[in-house]
């Protein structure tokens, strides 16, 4: 049975062209451009972390449904994508405060918190077209 | 003009960007015959055990950097909260990291539910964080504490397994300490015999084993009271110089002898304490 059918899999995609900077090969971060290079991933744990959070929410929702019911994951989602949109643009850094307070991550630490800080991140999108991407027009 | 690309807000935690190169480098490092720099570890013997009103924690004081000696006297028994401490073995940064998380979410937790956080509480937390990241964080912990239930004793595996026990010893000198358990366990001592036995195991991992060595470190635990005893014993003292290599005044014959006098001032005079725990 392909993976995609079994119910609530979270899709696997390969890890795509490594473009860096002026869309070109980034070579010192992700080594020669070769078919396998594009397909598996760096470590063996980048897959299972990129897909981690997504993956709980599947489980944690559908356990929610076959005990309480489908109203109570519908409600749960409605108010995640309300949260979610109270948000700063996007080139900017938002706080997430209604967003954390609803998934519980005010009450605990982990290593998104201390390891590799967004704020600190070197990168930065050009404000225009980060706009235009998110807004559809791109 | 260079293309602007779009950049994916960054999430936090680990990022895997530098893995290839690094699988790389280290082709490369191995072609030409180096090798790469090695983890700090701690090989290490810590053991655990429970006896009539609380248990005891013990460990050795020696962390390795490959067959080097890194740290003669590093601290291996973590703190939890006021009544759960734990022991790490495997590499130092990842126990000392883990064991800083759990202890910052278990008082997280405490403060919300309002009460004393317990043994199993900890234990699942390490268990849940350490099966997340499949064995990759080399953190071997024997983990234990007082709560309203008694007292509780845990080993726990890199891998995220854990086993309830009254007695358990982790690390490269775990055979070692394991062997005198074995032999001298008995339940509900008393507490002189629990430590007693506790720094013959420490010690016959220290004797035996490359990986463990220096001071024997103890933790008391019982209902109200926790007892740090930081060393507890010196198993591997320095040895005394026996003879004195310096000459006797007058060995070299002097020939000429001038006195300069240099005109100082004291200006400020600090003390500072040197850190010799």
């Amino acid at each position: 049975m392909p993976l995609s059918q079994l119910k609530d899999s979270v899709p696997v995609t390969g890890m795509g062209p490594q473009v860096g900077a002026y869309g070109v090969q980034d070579t010192l971060r992700s080594g020669f451009s070769s078919v396998k290079n594009e397909l598996l991933p760096s470590h063996v744990l980048e897959l299972s972390e990129k897909n981690f959070q997504l993956n709980q929410d599947k489980m944690n929702f559908s356990t929610l449904r076959n005990i309480q019911g489908l109203h109570a994951p519908l409600k749960l989602q409605m108010e995640y994508r309300a949260a979610r949109q109270i948000q700063r643009l996007p080139f900017l850094q938002s706080s997430h405060l209604a967003l954390d307070t609803l998934k519980g991550n005010d009450e605990s630490i982990s290593f998104e918190d201390i390891l590799n800080d967004p704020a600190q991140s070197e990168m930065m999108g050009e404000p225009h077209i980060m706009v235009e991407y998110k807004l559809g027009m791109m | 003009m260079a293309t602007l690309s779009v950049c994916q807000t960054q999430l936090g935690g680990f990022s895997f960007e530098n893995c290839k190169r690094n699988a790389v480098l280290e082709t490369e490092v191995t072609k030409v015959g180096c090798r790469m720099p090695a983890a700090r570890k701690t090989g290490t013997t810590i053991v655990g055990v429970v006896f009539k009103d609380g248990l005891v924690l013990g460990a050795d004081t020696r962390a390795t950097e490959g067959m080097i000696v890194a740290d003669k006297n590093c601290s291996k028994i973590h703190y939890i909260s006021p009544n759960i401490y734990c022991c790490g073995a495997g590499t130092a940064a990842d126990t000392e990291m883990t064991t800083q998380i759990i202890s910052s979410n278990l008082e997280l937790h405490s403060l919300s539910t309002g009460r004393l956080p317990r043994v199993a509480t900890a234990n699942r937390m390490l268990k849940q964080m350490l099966f997340r990241y499949q064995g990759h964080i080399g953190a071997a912990l024997v983990l234990g504490g007082m709560d309203c239930n008694g007292p509780h004793l845990y080993s726990i595996y890199p891998h995220g397994s854990t086993d309830k026990l009254p007695y358990v010893t982790m690390g490269s000198g775990s055979l070692a300490a394991m062997a005198v358990f074995e032999d001298r366990y008995k339940q509900d001592m008393e507490e002189e015999d629990a430590k007693r036995l506790v720094r013959d195991a420490i010690a016959a991992g220290i004797f035996n084993d490359l990986g463990s060595g220096s001071n024997i470190d103890l933790c008391v635990i019982t209902k109200g009271r926790v007892d740090y005893l930081r060393p507890h014993d010196m198993a591997n003292k320095k040895g005394v110089r026996t003879g004195s290599y310096k000459y006797k005044r007058g060995t070299t014959g002097v020939l000429t002898k001038t006195v300069t006098k240099l005109d100082l001032e004291v200006v400020e005079e600090t003390i500072q304490t040197m850190d010799t725990s």
